[in-house]
């Protein structure tokens, strides 16, 4: 079955492509890009005044499952996934039980296969249930498909493990991503240590618990040589070091979330318990420096953090609730926003930093419009404004911190393999 | 009489005209705690409920007069926090307040914000009886109400608290009340104890806070002193060596209180441990107001219960 997206703007950051042509797809595969391609055979999909891009790929989400399905379960989180233009999703290990070896690795592709909707890459254990002492069996999650290890949430904290991790994982051809955290520093902590918490009374948790965390793990990938992926970087100085490393050669590459480019610690006034999670908002300064590092590319990705939780979780006392809020269906319109909209990073930069840029930190296949790749495609408009109705997510959860939020940018449809994966509204001709 | 808000959570969210208000309500309700009948009819029929998630005596018990003897109805409900499970606690608690029909809810809760995340859920006002290291509003009134009795007023008035300020609401509290007013605070205690950014707390304001690196340098000169009460857990999680230390380096003595302004009054949230944040020989001397601090908290608890129960148009 033939399928022709007309006259979009093309934006494929992989193949430096920006302008205004059709694609055409065939087999679930691109075919061409270029003008006026012939429309015999084809259903055709208006895409004029959109941007085509590359299907979005999220390095890093929580999908609840197994063992938490009522905060979201695979089918629910690559659903809501879609709705956010995303065609890949990194599910991280933090399941229960914890994704630390084969049967579970299997387990989850097999239920986001079951989906069909976005492709499902799961990340494994670094440590065994996470515990941060022995190495799970990371080979062979490797060779059920997983693409990085991690004990996100959970970082593991003995250097002498890590180190052997990461000499363990480089020769497995696996990422390691840390969740950078200091526990004893931030300990007790559930906001940005600064002026709000001190105003509020909460504890804080220092900048310093995350960048002594992020100057570790570089000195080991200097050390060992491992890829190592810092996740959800959040202060100033951690992006410095990310930049710097970058400079001498390191292996090293980093992730941001929207929430951090859009938020600061001054959103808790308030006690929103949707404005907690780890890393938490930090200060406006950490935020302009985000922006900055994303926009120059010591950021290669944006990534969402996607962590849903029930909303019987998220009623508590703001230092009893638990930390994390949903990303996937918001990210777009949000990235949007607070980048291109206000002129602090360009168009083509926002596209690349969720399709190329997530693809090459974990060596996926995808994030290209590269004739013969699959035809997973993102269909946006980046003018299209919208209101955040957490009541209309595909996402089993409503604990986002931009409800209510005026966004431009949103989603119109995801192909994934050529099929119609999400269509916002019907503009087929 | 500006005041008509439905909520009483804290002092950062009331204007320096509210404060007024309030200590001049509580000027009038002072005069019925000195009758022989301690109690009028302003708030006959009306329901009261103390909700306390901590131990309190002190508190509860002078927000329990303060509604008898203005003729409410008072109910105390002692809460634990520890056995409930998620999604218990905020919303079970408020709805089944709600369904008592209460017209005011003193919360004492150990987790900042819990007043603040109640008072959105439930139609009666709430008042923050102290959440957490955030706020204590009721009584940076009293404070104040006790200082507006001894001083000429707040303008340019030297202002020391000294101790725990870290995790302490009533600081916290006092703080923004202060400034408001135009007073000029100053605090001191071990750094351990002292949060980053304090200074930057007050936002603007009239007068002017400052973070100082010893005692004696908050001391000096001061018209009040406020010594906080330090807590012995605070010892074991390695903020401070000894109560032994901590009572030689931090403690008001008073020959501390020399330091201090001849007329200076000295004053403390209670309760107190003797010995070791303030000697014994400064809770009783003259220059001590604990005793007419804890008088005030019930007249400033009737004026806060009034002004929030009899607001306009409710």
């Amino acid at each position: 079955m033939k399928r022709l997206l007309k006259g979009g703007r093309i934006i494929d950051p992989s193949q430096h492509i920006d302008k205004t042509a059709d694609l055409l797809i065939e087999a679930g595969r691109v075919k061409a890009i270029g003008p006026n391609l012939p429309a015999e055979g084809a259903s055709v999909f208006d895409a004029s005044g959109l941007v085509v891009a590359p299907g979005f790929i999220d390095l890093h989400v929580h999908l609840r499952e197994p063992g938490e399905e009522y905060k979201e379960t695979i089918a629910s989180g690559v659903a809501a996934a879609v709705a956010g233009g995303f065609t890949s999703v990194c599910a991280m290990p933090n399941t229960r039980p914890v994704n630390d070896n084969a049967s579970v690795t299997r387990f989850m592709i097999e239920k986001a296969n079951e989906a069909r909707l976005a492709g499902l890459f799961p990340v494994g254990a670094i440590t065994r249930a996470s515990e941060g002492s022995e190495l799970a069996d990371m080979a062979e999650m490797k060779d059920a498909g997983a693409v990085a290890v991690s004990d996100d949430g959970r970082p593991v904290m003995d250097a002498q493990v890590m180190r052997h991790a990461m000499e363990y994982a480089r020769d497995h051809g696996l990422v390691i991503v840390d969740h950078c955290q200091e526990l004893n520093l931030s300990a007790g902590g559930v906001m940005n240590e600064g002026r709000y918490s001190t105003l509020l009374g909460l504890k804080g948790m220092h900048a310093a618990a995350e960048e002594s965390h992020v100057a570790r793990d570089i000195m080991l990938a200097k050390l060992t040589g491992a890829r190592v992926h810092i996740a959800h970087v959040s202060t100033t100085a951690s992006v410095e070091m990310v930049r710097r490393a970058k400079q001498e050669g390191a292996p090293v590459t980093c992730e941001v979330t929207p929430h951090h480019l859009a938020l600061t610690d001054a959103a808790v006034v308030g006690f929103d318990t949707n404005t907690k999670m780890s890393p938490p908002l930090r200060s406006e300064e950490d935020r302009l420096q985000l922006i900055r590092a994303l926009a120059d590319g010591t950021i290669e990705a944006i990534a969402t953090d996607h962590a849903p939780h029930h909303l019987d979780e998220k009623m508590l006392e703001y230092d009893r609730a638990p930390f994390g809020v949903i990303g996937l269906e918001t990210a777009l319109g949000v990235a949007l926003t607070v980048l291109y909209h206000t002129g602090l990073a360009p168009l083509v930069r926002v596209v690349e930093a969720l399709t190329i840029g997530p693809a090459q930190a974990f060596a996926l296949r995808g994030g290209t419009l590269a004739v013969g790749a699959p035809a997973d495609i993102t269909v946006f408009d980046p003018d299209r404004e919208w209101v955040v109705d957490p009541k209309r997510f595909r996402s089993k959860s409503r604990n986002t911190p931009f409800s209510g939020w005026r966004l431009r940018g949103a989603v119109v449809a995801t192909l994934v393999s050529g099929r119609d994966a999400y269509n916002a509204e019907s503009r087929a001709a | 009489m500006g005041f008509n808000q439905k909520d009483l959570l804290g002092i950062r969210e009331i204007s320096a005209e509210d404060i007024t208000t309030i200590l001049d309500t509580a000027e009038s309700f002072k005069e019925v705690s000195r009758r022989a009948i301690k109690k009028v009819p302003t708030l006959r029929g009306k329901t009261v409920i103390n909700l306390f998630f901590e131990p309190s005596t002190r508190t509860r018990t002078s927000f329990e007069i303060a509604a008898k003897r203005l003729s409410a109805d008072a109910v105390n409900i002692s809460a634990s926090t520890s056995s409930v499970t998620k999604g218990e606690t905020l919303i079970d608690t408020a709805r089944n307040l709600e369904a008592m029909g209460p017209d005011a809810i003193v919360i004492r809760h150990p987790s900042p914000g819990a007043p603040h995340q109640l008072a959105r859920l439930i139609g009666a006002s709430v008042i923050n009886g102290g959440d957490g290291a955030h706020e204590h509003p009721t009584q940076a009134l009293l404070d104040a109400f006790t200082i507006r009795g001894h001083k000429a007023g707040f303008a340019g008035l030297q202002v020391a608290i000294i101790g725990d300020i870290a995790h302490s609401r009533v600081a916290r509290s006092n703080v923004h009340l202060l400034t408001k007013m135009g007073a000029h605070v100053r605090v001191a205690g071990p750094r351990t104890l002292i949060p980053p950014y304090y200074e930057q707390i007050t936002g603007e304001s009239e007068g002017s806070l400052t973070v100082c690196d010893s005692v004696d340098d908050a001391l000096s000169s001061a018209d009040v002193v406020m010594m906080l009460r330090i807590q012995r857990e605070r010892m074991t999680a390695a903020f401070f060596p000894s109560l032994k230390e901590y009572s030689i380096q931090y403690g008001l003595t008073l020959r501390r209180l020399r330091l201090a302004a001849p007329d200076c009054i000295v004053l403390h949230p209670g309760p107190i441990n003797r010995g070791v944040e303030i000697s014994s020989e400064v809770v009783d001397s003259a220059s001590s107001l604990i005793l007419d601090q804890v008088t005030n908290g019930v007249a400033v608890r009737m004026a806060i219960l009034f002004l929030l129960v009899e607001r306009e148009g409710h």
